[in-house]
């Protein structure tokens, strides 16, 4: 015979039989066995138990929901705690449909689950429900329909992937009915690039359907800011995504896909040279910037405009990564990081120079 | 005009005393050919060649270029005449020229499935220089290997081939209901290591692509090794001389030729660093495959960040005129895939092939022999500071594996959302 798997069922107050709105402030209660829709689970996976469910009213989780999706998951934990028969192997929340504060309560236990308990967890909602867009990335949410009449199908789908995380399945979204994290994969096809290619290009000359495997992103556009008034006066920084740091790389960062940027020190410095400085960028020749790091970094050319008055000064810390092959999430991290500490500093004006 | 290619099935290669072919045998005189590289190169010091196998447990590390052995046997003008290739065997260049650039080949392991090289018998070319610079080092290995490759295919003049493929092209019109089709193929011609380079006879080393492209060119040119790379970039999406040579498009629109689609023509056009050049390369590769009458274009690209912008352009003027597009690239999306990929994108650019995330990481278990030298990989592009463990496995990414995610679209390697 097969392991039985135990389940934990978040519900809120009315799919829990507690009542409607006027019990939509109740705190988290725990009530031993299935209740409601929690039902349908050993219906349908006879193997799965539900150990208990947890119930909490719309507007008490509403109100604070991330401290109070952390409240569930302490219930759940001392529960545990006393009795580790209780201990489930998966967390069902849900299904919530379209209903708004349902749907963020059901997403924000998953993920407080998930991240404290360590156990797979998995809620089912429909796509326009706006807990998708807050957390698709961080939890697996099954494409449910926008009422209770799909509830059953929900539940079948929220099973089925429940099983495959307790076993470390990768979730493919058109199979399995869910909605796509965000997250690129690797896979390999059953045909090569080239041949996929012109596949794709018949059907797009003959006007049939056909899937991209990459739908374009959508680029920040920062408008550039305004022209400094007085140039003499403004503090100017240096920040360069070509991979100039001191000699010996104090920081690590990598060649490729950097994973950090430096903060060096120019204080003394009327302009930086081989022995100083080098680069460690691994995507562009860098002999010449090696050569003469001033190529990247042009420290010697803004001390002599510095002392020329042609700017106040050069703000005396620079920045620097590696710009190759280095995800666009990361660099806009980095991008703010700098940023916060440049405008913290006084800083008004910066030269980016890149490679 | 036809091109006639007389493929040689290899079995087995070895190192012996003398370099010949027999039977499916190659005998490689790794002296011999020694001593004609450093006669040809003085630059070259010394060459240490070494025969590896699929399936063995063997690392190789600062691979540079790998090239299919080939050569003339009638005629001098590359994309006709009748060329000898040999078949199931490649020659790898290595040496560490620009630090962080050169990939890795395992061959076995979990690695190897990432490398179409791991499947074919190699015979690598470990060139070590005297203290020239990193241009002249890259000019003496590229010429080193082409020597190489030339020398093994020699082997096979007057012997009677396995295969004999002839290569037709462009002799008709074709059936005026089936679509028209092009080919638009983009280099690397930024400088400073990122070049390739273009021959049209068999002795010549090629010029720089910058010097001629873009421009209309016949496929059997690139099939017949007309392309050459000098490129020291990030392995896996580095066009080596095999890939072109084993060009996937050209291979898959000759295929289909005259039966799914009319083959019209091809282009092959560059990667220039400036935004003025860039628009000019853009602008004359889109009128001439304007000029093809083209109704679709397949377009490939070497490289990733400042391509996808001239790849992005391509494909906006091209649509724009019409003229339907898909483009095959790779991506970058993070170690944990959640970035978005490219550095440019452009909303006409609705039909994408992905060769996959180049900066998944993968663990390579340790190899008996390691071919190369090993404390590099940590400054390798796609390496880590803490990517070489003590017990001599590696921690990297795709990036750093040679042919990972070629852009032409050789490999099966794909990305989906999840």
């Amino acid at each position: 015979m097969s392991p039985r798997t135990k389940v934990i069922h978040y519900e809120n107050q009315f799919f829990a039989g507690i009542g409607g709105e006027e019990q939509a402030n109740v705190p988290p209660l725990w009530i031993d066995g299935p209740m409601g829709p929690g039902q349908l689970i050993s219906q349908i996976k006879p193997q799965f138990d539900v150990v208990a469910t947890v119930a909490a009213g719309d507007n008490y989780m509403a109100e604070d929901l991330s401290h109070r999706s952390q409240e569930v998951v302490s219930l759940i934990e001392q529960r545990i705690a006393s009795d580790h028969e209780l201990k489930p192997d998966l967390i069902v929340a849900g299904p919530a449909f379209n209903a708004g504060r349902y749907g963020m309560a059901c997403a924000a236990v998953c993920q407080a689950v998930q991240q404290r308990l360590k156990i797979p967890a998995v809620t089912a909602l429909y796509p326009e429900n706006p807990a998708v867009e807050n957390y698709r990335s961080q939890i697996v949410i099954v494409r449910s329909e926008a009422s209770v009449l799909g509830m059953r199908a929900a539940m079948q789908d929220m099973l089925n992937v429940g099983r495959k995380l307790m076993e470390g399945e990768l979730i493919l979204p058109d199979a399995d009915h869910t909605i796509a994290r965000g997250i690129r994969h690797n896979y390999f096809a059953t045909s090569n690039g080239a041949s996929r290619a012109l596949n794709m290009l018949m059907r797009k000359i003959a006007g049939e359907a056909y899937a991209s495997e990459y739908a374009m992103p959508t680029f920040d556009r920062v408008p550039p800011a305004p022209p400094i008034a007085d140039l003499t006066q403004a503090s100017i920084a240096v920040v360069t995504s070509g991979g100039i740091v001191p000699r010996g790389n104090p920081d690590h960062i990598e060649s490729a896909s950097a994973s950090r940027f430096g903060a060096y020190s120019l204080v003394g410095l009327d302009q930086i040279s081989s022995e100083s400085h080098c680069s460690v960028h691994g995507g562009y020749d860098t002999t010449y910037a090696n050569e003469d790091p001033n190529r990247v970094l042009p420290i010697g050319s803004l001390r002599e405009l510095e002392s020329e008055g042609k700017f106040g000064h050069l703000y005396e810390t620079y920045f620097a990564t590696v710009g190759n092959a280095t995800a666009v999430r990361r660099a806009v991290q980095f991008g703010r990081e700098i940023a916060a500490l440049l405008v913290n500093a006084g800083v008004q004006a910066v030269i980016l120079t890149s490679t | 005009m036809t091109l006639i290619l007389h493929e040689f099935d290899v079995a087995d290669a070895l190192l012996a005393s003398q370099t010949a072919y027999s039977a499916g045998e190659l005998s490689i005189d790794a002296e011999a050919l020694t001593k004609e590289l450093k006669h040809q190169d003085p630059r070259i010091k010394d060459v240490r060649f070494t025969v590896v196998h699929p399936g063995e447990s063997t690392r190789i590390l600062c691979v540079k270029d790998a090239l299919a052995p080939m050569c003339k046997a009638k005629g001098v003008q590359l994309g006709a005449g009748i060329s000898h290739c040999l078949n199931n065997l490649a020659v790898v260049t290595c040496g560490p020229i620009v630090a962080f650039q050169e990939g890795i080949i395992d061959m076995s392991g979990p690695g190897a499935a990432y490398s179409p090289f791991a499947s074919l018998i190699l015979l690598v070319v470990e060139i070590s220089v005297a203290s020239i610079t990193p241009h002249q080092h890259e000019e003496t290995v590229r010429h080193a290997g082409m020597y190489v490759a030339e020398a093994l295919a020699k082997t096979t003049i007057n012997q009677h081939p396995d295969q004999v493929q002839e290569i037709v092209w462009g002799e008709s019109d074709g059936d005026p209901s089936l679509p028209r089709v092009a080919y638009l193929s983009l280099q690397l011609s930024q400088g400073l290591l990122h070049d390739n380079y273009l021959r049209r006879t068999v002795d010549s080393y090629g010029v720089n692509v910058k010097q001629e492209l873009p421009s209309v060119i016949d496929p059997r040119l690139v099939l017949d090794g007309g392309l050459v790379s000098g490129n020291c970039v990030s392995a896996c999406d580095k066009t080596t001389t095999y890939h072109h040579q084993k060009n996937p498009v050209i291979l898959e629109l000759l295929a289909g030729q005259g039966i799914r689609w009319n083959f019209v023509g091809m282009v092959l056009s560059h990667v220039p660093t400036r935004l003025a050049e860039k628009r000019q390369a853009a602008k004359t590769a889109v009128d001439m495959l304007r000029e093809l009458n083209a109704e679709g274009v397949v377009v490939t690209k070497e490289g990733f960040g400042n391509p996808d912008a001239d790849m992005m352009m391509i494909i906006r003027w091209l649509e724009q005129a019409g003229v339907k597009t898909v483009a095959i690239s790779d991506e970058f999306a993070g170690p944990e895939g959640d970035s978005q990929s490219l550095a440019d994108a452009t909303p006409e650019a609705d039909a994408l092939v992905s060769t996959g995330n180049a900066n998944q990481r993968i663990k390579l278990p340790p190899m008996r022999k390691v071919i190369g030298p090993l404390p590099d990989v940590a400054r390798l592009a796609g390496g880590y500071p803490h990517s070489l463990h003590h017990d001599g496995a590696l921690e990297i990414e795709l990036q750093a594996i040679v042919g990972a995610t070629n852009q032409l679209g050789y490999s099966f390697l794909s990305c989906r959302e999840v």
